[in-house]
């Protein structure tokens, strides 16, 4: 008997037009005063204007009893989506859910903390946030305390935890979680390298405990590991189901094509948009795609640009500039880069065209960092633009050039400097004194 | 293996689906620690802590027998204008307060909202339950006003429990309503400290209901407030309650909280899209 029961599911977001953003006071006064006015007449049928756009359309599939389903996707492919409508955070627009058994999520760690709480408080709330009694609190409280290491600040406030602290309780409360159909989306990368561990271990734990488990992530490794069965979403619908290994194969694969607009949720796009970016990747030396590169090879970026099937005919890409930003993690610009520099490309004279991006490394400090990719007319106009964009993880160094390891703490971009001395002075030279 | 029913069924075509009791029952541990936590993190940080729920009413009773027992005059019925505002303020502002925290109780966890799911009506259950705890400890100072004046408390004080319970349902009918009306439109949040002082001025809490004219009282006691607060003072003073009034808004109290539940719970399963 299934325990999961998803038959053609679907949810439907509403976008509203391009955004105007008010650029001057005056405007924004304007803006705040019209805008009851805008509403009331909205009412009156101009709704018609608003995109609609289904993040997961006609979305069926049973999950077993003590199985463990992996979905994986690109970024805006409906993972997450899916994964908030079993879990009741937001309802389907179609279709029907049967879930046999209380459902908890790992969706998102620490949710409910207060930072005015003590650690004991915290647990508390937390747990019966997402769904613990509190008998059973009470019983795991010295499990949880000890997985998360942090017995000695018990009855200290949260917020004077460190952020280390912080995440590995409220990883540690989460984990605990003893419901019989669990949700995880990707909460691996919290920690320090050790805890991180400690998780993959938890994790494990998990999948071979009989519970019934929905697994999302990117780590295609983890996921190979722990999943029997997978589904492969694109564009908010199942393309691909059955074991595993043969769906992350499909996954992998180089050359699978999205179509437009697949690749980014378009609620996170801005500009007029007569051409998009509709593909972004990472490859390698050999043109595949990778998730990863070292940090001392060279940054091979891929860009997908097309006319939007909405443009006036005839419209051509030439013209266009297009600018990468990349960005750390936290989303703090690195550096720039343009098409229109000296060693850039000019987009050619046609409706879509890819274009390769090198930059020589060394590149950046191993981490993780993310690419917001701009598309426009300098000053004139902004056809598109998507933040975060691409998400990718640079790795430490195949044949490393310093003794030591490269820390983030020293700032984030590798460089090799050439290094010289001159002027040597040596302190037995007495020799001018005695001349004098 | 017979076919079991399920815990949950998620339909999108059944929009207002029931209410499931089960699941409530089983999130009532939630409730208390959403209520505590509330209770715990208001007066943290705070120079005078608890006081704050005492100073509020007293004060405010100092203002009132200033300008309107002495000044202006206001009749009290033959009671010390302080007890008798004490008395109309203690219950008009738990029911003030609770509305106006469960009516921003839900946009204020929309972090809670968009991460987890939980029956979303504990949220502002918790907010209305946690300015219980104010409500109490104004009593004390009615005890306290009430010996300094040689007023004791008649029998007919064990009413009060009824009572409050009729003051919470009222009041979390209404927080609940403009707690999920908030979440829409922002411009909740603007009206209700408005709403809340035309409310007061329509409902005997600083005057008697004797001084409004003997032909708008019915209407006068469709305000749930209005027949409760009454009853709060015929209670504690032992005088003889106007059961009549006291239906009307009791009536209107109870229509309140079910026409405000229902009202939230038509639209929670949102909640999480739009907030």
């Amino acid at each position: 008997m299934p325990v999961i029961r998803v038959q053609g599911l679907g949810k439907r977001y509403r976008i509203g037009g391009p955004v105007q953003r008010p650029g001057h006071l005056r405007e924004a006064l304007m803006d705040m005063v019209a805008s009851p006015f805008r509403r009331l007449a909205a009412r009156g049928g101009a709704r018609a204007a608003q995109e609609e756009f289904w993040a997961l359309r006609d979305v069926s599939f049973d999950v077993e009893q003590g199985e463990v389903l992996g979905i994986i996707g690109k970024n805006g492919a409906g993972k997450s989506t899916a994964l908030k409508i079993i879990s009741r955070i937001t309802p389907p627009t179609t279709g029907r859910i049967e879930l046999h058994g209380r459902v908890g999520s790992l969706l998102e760690v620490g949710t409910g903390f207060h930072g005015d709480l003590t650690g004991r408080e915290n647990v508390y709330l937390n747990g019966t946030i997402l769904g613990m009694r509190r008998a059973e609190i009470d019983r795991k409280f010295d499990e949880i305390m000890a997985f998360a290491g942090v017995e000695a600040f018990i009855d200290t406030p949260v917020k004077r935890y460190s952020s280390g602290m912080y995440m590995r309780l409220a990883f540690a409360v989460a984990a605990h979680l003893d419901t019989e159909i669990l949700l995880v989306d990707e909460v691996l990368a919290v920690g320090d390298l050790e805890f991180q561990k400690k998780c993959l271990g938890k994790m494990d734990e998990v999948a071979r405990s009989g519970r019934t488990v929905l697994f999302v992530s990117h780590n295609m490794a983890a996921m190979r590991r722990l999943c029997e069965r997978g589904i492969l979403l694109e564009r908010g619908t199942v393309a691909a189901a059955g074991p595993m290994g043969a769906v992350a194969d499909l996954y992998v694969r180089p050359g699978r094509d999205q179509g437009e607009g697949a690749r980014f949720d378009p609620r996170d796009r801005r500009g007029t948009g007569w051409a998009r970016v509709t593909d972004m990747r990472i490859l390698d030396e050999q043109k595949e795609p990778v998730a990863a590169r070292p940090c001392d090879a060279d940054l091979l970026v891929e860009v997908t640009i097309e006319v939007a099937g909405g443009a006036a005919a005839g419209s051509s890409l030439r013209g266009l500039v297009v600018e990468l930003v990349v960005c750390s993690d936290d989303g703090q610009p690195l550096l720039s880069l343009m098409n229109v520099d000296d060693t850039g490309v000019a987009l050619p004279d046609g409706s879509a065209c890819r274009v390769l991006v090198r930059l020589p490394g060394p590149t950046l400090v191993p981490g993780r960092y993310g690419i917001n990719v701009f598309l426009g007319i300098p000053f004139l106009q902004h056809v598109d633009e998507i933040s975060g964009a691409l998400a990718f993880d640079v790795l430490p160094p195949v044949e490393p050039w310093r003794p030591y390891e490269l820390h983030a703490s020293r700032g984030l971009l590798c460089r090799k400097a050439e290094w010289s001395c001159s002027d040597v002075m040596s302190r037995t030279a007495p020799a001018a004194r005695e001349a004098s | 293996m017979e076919r079991a029913v399920p815990w949950v069924v998620i339909d999108a075509a059944k929009g207002g689906s029931a209410v499931n009791l089960r699941e409530l029952w089983h999130y009532r541990d939630l409730l208390y620690f959403l209520t505590w936590r509330d209770i715990t993190v208001r007066y943290k940080q705070t120079a005078l802590g608890v006081l704050w729920a005492i100073l509020q009413p007293l004060l405010s009773m100092v203002v009132f027998t200033i300008f309107l027992g002495r000044l202006a005059g206001v009749p009290s019925d033959g009671v010390p204008y302080p007890i008798f505002s004490y008395l109309g303020l203690l219950p008009w502002m738990y029911f003030s307060g609770a509305v106006t925290r469960s009516g921003a109780s839900v946009v204020g966890s929309a972090n809670l909202l968009t991460r987890v799911y939980f029956p979303r009506v504990l949220v502002p259950l918790s907010a209305t339950l946690s300015a219980l705890v104010d409500f109490v400890f104004a009593f004390a100072v009615l005890g306290g006003l009430m010996g300094w004046y040689g007023i004791r408390p008649a029998l007919s004080v064990v009413l009060l429990v009824p009572l409050a319970a009729l003051t919470a349902v009222a009041a979390t009918g209404v927080g609940m309503w403009l707690a999920a009306l908030n979440v829409r439109y922002r411009d909740v949040q603007y009206a209700i400290p408005f709403l809340m002082q035309l409310w007061m001025f329509v409902t005997p809490v600083v005057y008697p209901t004797s001084i409004v004219p003997e032909r708008w009282r019915p209407l006068f006691a469709l305000n749930p407030m209005t027949g409760i607060i009454e009853a709060y003072r015929a209670a504690v003073l032992g005088r003889s309650l106007d059961w009549g009034t006291l239906g009307v808004s009791a009536l209107s109290a109870v229509l309140l909280g079910a026409v405000g539940a229902w009202q939230f719970h038509r639209m929670e399963r949102t909640f999480a899209d739009v907030v």
